[in-house]
């Protein structure tokens, strides 16, 4: 059985460290926060301006000056601070953040990453993903394993304008737990009840298949 | 004390015209100059050049300016959520230089600081990079960004004294802190003005060097783009 997308978010919950400070990227990266132990000291920080994230707000307390990068109201836990855009980004490019978390359109198995652009259907922009990705050390791609008319996304090269080169570490999809090797795709973990060849068949990059490969542990 | 209060919006943007190139503080909604962006459009100057980080919704922030027609390009990082703005760049009436946000943000406060340009990671091997110069530093490629030249840098707080010092508040701070100072002329609208001498200037964010005119802005509807709560 695929994972869902809470499944994806509680798996690389398990990623987040004790002492680490994460930036987490729209969709099922914003999950991952809910499902990190509650007995490590984590901080969440926000491109635009915010370390030390809190949940959402209770109704009626929320604060239009007080948002994610996803625009999304927020709240601040005890610690946080709030800075400017510039001093955010230095935060990111001078590697203070020990973990990046974002999505993805495709991958390759050299570790590119595309996210930003589809040419001539879709542009929303690169946000904060190019200077995360072109700096961050530790990169984790939440992402879907194949499109939705069924092709993979999981490639040799990217066929999307990309967003950065060579960077990204893991990739977490629906079906398997993949870490980024000079070879291509090694095969780390499956989703309960998903096969190995299940994971071939919707891997285009190189697959490294070595040994026995154990299922994800959800919860 | 110099004092840099001037009356009204009107005031304040007395000066700006048509193709001039302005930057514009704030992250989606959160922080924008909203009544800058509203005394735009009643001036109804247009061929502009706008940096700003994101290009408001359909009928809020730059969204209003956009609308009217009023930008010839725009210069942002993120433009998620507005179809209008889709729309125009998609068909080419718009011109648009999409840039990362790190970058976006240094080129601001590179301007702001008297640095011509600047080498980031950001960027390289992407679109991004073409026909820029490439470097290595310490085994890494870099590409040289410049400073952004803009005529006028309009900005929010959320207060500020006649002397022209700001102090944000939450992530309100964003951009508006970057571009202070990093155009020819600043203007700083904020939510409320308070004499000088009022503000601690321990609690001074950007000093009242980098402002040429403050004003307190009429109203501000600050409009929440995702409202997102929990239950208690």
């Amino acid at each position: 059985m695929a994972l869902g997308k809470e499944d994806i978010a509680k798996r690389i919950a398990k990623e987040v460290k004790d002492g680490y400070f994460v930036n987490l990227g729209i969709g099922i990266p914003t999950l991952v926060a809910n499902y990190v132990r509650e007995d490590i000291s984590v901080e969440f920080q926000s491109e635009n301006g915010v370390l030390g994230m809190g949940p959402f707000p209770f109704e009626g307390e929320e604060d239009a000056d007080v948002i994610n990068a996803g625009k999304q109201t927020i709240t601040t836990m005890a610690g946080a601070s709030f800075f400017d855009s510039a001093l955010s980004f230095g935060m990111i490019r001078g590697q203070h953040v020990d973990l990046t978390i974002l999505g993805a359109m495709e991958v390759a198995e050299n570790g590119d990453i595309a996210n930003w652009k589809i040419p001539g259907k879709m542009v929303k922009g690169m946000g904060g993903a190019m200077d995360l990705v072109a700096s961050a050390e530790n990169i984790i791609v939440a992402m879907m394993h194949v499109n939705k008319a069924g092709e993979s996304k999981l490639l040799k090269r990217c066929t999307l304008p990309l967003t950065g080169v060579g960077c990204v570490k893991k990739v977490v999809t629906e079906l398997a737990v993949l870490e980024i090797v000079p070879e291509g795709f090694k095969l780390l973990e499956r989703a309960p009840g998903v096969t190995v060849e299940d994971i071939i068949k919707a891997t285009e990059g190189n697959l490294i298949i070595e040994g026995e490969i154990p299922e994800m542990v959800i919860d | 004390m110099i004092n840099k209060k001037v009356n009204n919006v009107s005031e304040a943007l007395s000066d700006i015209k048509s193709g001039m190139t302005i930057m514009l503080g704030g992250f989606g909604l959160c922080g924008i100059p909203e009544n800058s962006i509203a005394e735009l459009v009643t001036k109804g100057v247009s061929d502009l050049t706008c940096i700003s980080n994101n290009a408001g919704v359909d009928d809020f922030g730059l969204g209003l300016l956009l609308q009217k027609k009023q930008i010839k390009k725009m210069i942002s990082s993120y433009v998620g959520e507005n179809a209008e703005f889709e729309r125009q760049m998609l068909s080419g009436e718009l011109e648009v230089e999409l840039t990362p946000q790190g970058t976006l943000a240094e080129k601001c406060r590179a301007a702001q600081a008297g640095i011509p340009a600047f080498y980031t990671p950001a960027g390289y091997g992407t679109e991004v990079a073409e026909g820029k110069e490439a470097r290595e530093f310490n085994g890494k490629m870099h590409i040289m960004e410049e400073a952004y030249k803009a005529d006028f840098a309009i900005v929010k707080a959320w207060k500020g004294d006649e002397a022209g010092n700001l102090i944000f508040k939450g992530t309100a701070r964003n951009f508006n802190s970057c571009m202070a100072g990093a155009a020819a002329i600043t203007v700083a609208e904020v939510e409320e003005l308070v004499p000088a001498g009022t503000l601690d200037p321990n609690q001074v964010h950007i000093p009242g060097i980098f402002v040429k005119r403050i004003f307190q802005g009429e109203k501000y509807e600050k409009r929440i783009e995702q409202r997102t709560v929990r239950k208690r």
